[in-house]
């Protein structure tokens, strides 16, 4: 393999990488308050088609973007009141909240089919992107690379480093005594849900406005749904919810290659590698840690204070 | 002024029976809101949508024809669910049901029939539904065997599921003769669901929906079975200590839910499409999870909700072709009913109070 094939390759994985490490930061917060939100796939799918269609009414993709995360925010909002305040089951509303996202996405992206737009500006630092191989895989991406790569130090400094991310890790382990100590468990929630949204949101953003760049029907294609599967992967910590985005990234890249290389393998199988990739990586992680879990003690139970 | 939910200690029969009509009424008003905002008249909508369908024979039968499939999945599906474990790939084990099922069909076809091929469609029922199940051991393995979350796998197999169909739709099983389109050949009338009356739309499906209703039903109420499905989903460290094997009980509820939802596969290929195509279902096995909660979880609930989602389906197609609604719409109209259903559930489990001064 040359330098400029190895370049091209590494490059396509960090890209396709993208959305799934944004969408995965946010769940991972919103998991450690002890929320589980299963409407990733929704929120994203309608973070895409409103992040296009505003891109497109307005010719800006700044609003766009904000639209995209707009749009996440406001679905979350909508589980948040119902899973925190109204205690519905978290499971089931996450699965509504998909479904509503899917049919929302649809009916916004109706009058935007085959539409297109170019794709969001790419870096260009001189003498930096012109760097070899650094300069490509580090200096060249569009601003959404870099928001991914900040949100995993983000999160990373937040949850290990600073007080508010340790309370909100004691409200995921522990609500009942996170509450006796008088933490705020049901606000924090809040806030963790809307922030999953939000990212979850700008992922789609990402797929509408720079990956593929245009507006499809179902084109989060499950990613969604992968990026929840690469928080239970990463353990819950941010450093390796990005390793894990890579590996998946890779396979969707591989399959990608797989496919121009014509190796006589059925598109098929090929297509339905990252979904079988996921299974593959749940069953090895579940398998070695079975003796403990590490997952958030509290998550996917729900809080009500007793008086 | 502050609210606070209060937990109930009995439940009360009428707000059970009233929350998910509430559920129903709330929706349709937040439907019809989305839709004056989409410019559509919300008064010809609630026509077109809940009463155009009863308004003759035909659609009353298209309504009983989309319901089976809802019915029977949820039927299923309210095992797993009353037992806390999550099988959301429904989706997934229907169209295994049916691709197994079909594929006994296909490669029937033309042949020379021994005991006048009347073991077909049997055949092809057995299989449509032992395939469905033993498509939804797979998650009930990974969660018991190797901890592995029921939900993503089982979501994820729904994927793998469509993928395998459109390949074998595609590849072995199209038909030679079908100028390249991706379908396999017409079932041949031995293998077709028989039509309840001559001439009409309604095919034996319901049978097995109904069947399943009743069948659900008796279990739940008669059975120790039932009554272990509820304990471990209600208090699972009372039914450990009551030396319950959650392993067989998990793969229990899997298995059910599994098969009812291959059946409702294969009763789809053989009642409705008659053939195999690379799409098989408008999304029964996901539809099938509203209409679970909708009904609350008790097989006669799940009967109405199954009727009531097929009412929003048929209507959705009413819409677009009537007023132009995108068909999206009903989508956003079952997420939006599955949302309010479980709002209200709050009020079978809380009292609400609201609270004029905050307390100390």
């Amino acid at each position: 393999m040359t330098l400029t094939m190895f370049e091209l390759v590494a490059f396509t994985i960090l890209t396709a990488a993208t959305p799934l490490v944004i969408a995965a930061i946010g769940e991972l917060v919103t998991e450690r308050s002890g929320v589980l939100n299963l409407g990733v796939e929704g929120m994203m799918i309608a973070g895409a088609a409103c992040a296009f269609a505003i891109a497109i009414v307005t010719g800006s993709t700044a609003l766009g973007i904000l639209a995209g995360i707009g749009a996440g925010m406001l679905l979350s909002f909508i589980f948040a009141v119902l899973v925190i305040f109204l205690a519905a089951n978290q499971v089931a509303t996450g699965l509504a909240l998909t479904i509503l996202g899917t049919g929302l996405a649809g009916l916004i992206g109706s009058g935007f089919i085959g539409l297109k737009r170019d794709a969001t500006v790419h870096l260009y630092i001189p003498l930096l992107s012109d760097l070899p191989l650094i300069g490509k895989l580090l200096f060249s991406h569009d601003l959404f690379v870099y928001l991914g790569w900040a949100l995993v130090a983000g999160a990373a400094w937040f949850l290990n480093r600073t007080r508010s991310g340790l309370v909100l890790r004691a409200i995921g382990e522990n609500h009942q005594s996170a509450h006796a100590l008088g933490l705020p468990v049901r606000r924090v929630r809040f806030l963790a849900v809307l922030f999953g949204g939000a990212c979850a949101g700008l992922a789609g953003a990402y797929l509408s406005l720079s990956y593929t760049p245009f507006w499809a029907p179902g084109m989060t294609a499950g990613r969604g749904w992968i990026s929840l599967a690469l928080v239970v992967f990463a353990s819950w910590r941010p450093v390796y919810a990005f390793a894990g985005a890579l590996l998946f990234g890779g396979a969707t890249v591989l399959q990608l290659h797989a496919q121009a290389a014509a190796l006589g393998i059925p598109g098929q199988l090929l297509t339905a590698m990252p979904y079988l990739a996921t299974i593959i990586a749940l069953v090895l992680l579940s398998m070695r840690r079975r003796r403990g879990s590490v997952a958030p003690a509290s998550l996917g139970s729900t809080f009500m204070p007793e008086r | 002024m502050r609210i606070e939910l209060e937990r109930r200690t009995a439940q009360s029969p009428v707000i059970e029976f009233l929350a998910p009509l509430l559920a129903i009424f709330a929706a349709v008003l937040i439907g019809g809101a989305l839709l004056s905002a989409i410019g559509k008249s919300p008064q010809q909508a609630f026509l077109v949508y809940f009463v155009e369908p009863f308004s003759d024979a035909w659609s009353l039968q298209e309504l009983a024809v989309k319901a089976s499939p809802l019915i029977l999945i949820a039927s299923g599906l309210a095992f797993c669910y009353r037992a806390n474990l999550w099988n959301i790939g429904a989706e997934g084990q229907f169209v295994i049901g049916g691709l197994v099922g079909g594929t006994i069909a296909v490669v029937t076809h033309g042949m020379d029939h021994a005991l006048g091929g009347y073991w077909i469609l049997p055949a092809m029922l057995i299989a449509g539904a032992l395939a469905g199940m033993c498509y939804a051991m797979i998650p009930a393995f990974l969660r018991f065997k190797l901890g592995a979350s029921e939900i993503l796998t089982s979501l994820m197999l729904v994927y793998i599921a469509e993928i395998t169909l459109d390949y074998f739709v595609r590849g072995r099983l199209r038909d030679p003769k079908g100028f390249n389109f991706p379908q396999s050949v017409p079932f041949e009338d031995i293998a077709r669901l028989p039509f309840l009356a001559e001439g009409e739309r309604l095919h034996a499906g319901i049978l097995f929906a109904l069947a399943a209703v009743f069948l659900a039903s008796f279990v739940f109420r008669r059975t120790l079975f039932g009554f272990d499905v509820k304990l471990v989903g209600s208090a699972p460290k009372a039914a450990r200590f009551a030396g319950f094997s959650e392993g067989r009980l998990t793969f229990a509820v899997f298995a059910i839910s599994g098969a009812a939802a291959g059946l409702a596969g294969v009763c789809e290929v053989a009642g409705q499409i008659g053939q195999l195509q690379p799409v098989i279902s408008p999304g029964y096995g996901f539809s099938a999870i509203i209409v679970a909660f909708l009904g609350r979880l008790q097989p006669w609930g799940i009967l109405c909700a199954g009727l009531v989602l097929s009412l929003t389906i048929i209507g959705g197609e009413n819409a677009q072709i009537a007023m132009k609604v995108p068909l999206d719409m009903s989508r956003v109209f079952q997420g939006t009913l599955l949302m309010c259903v479980l709002a209200m559930d709050v009020f079978t489990r809380y009292r609400l109070r609201l609270i004029w001064r905050r307390s100390a």
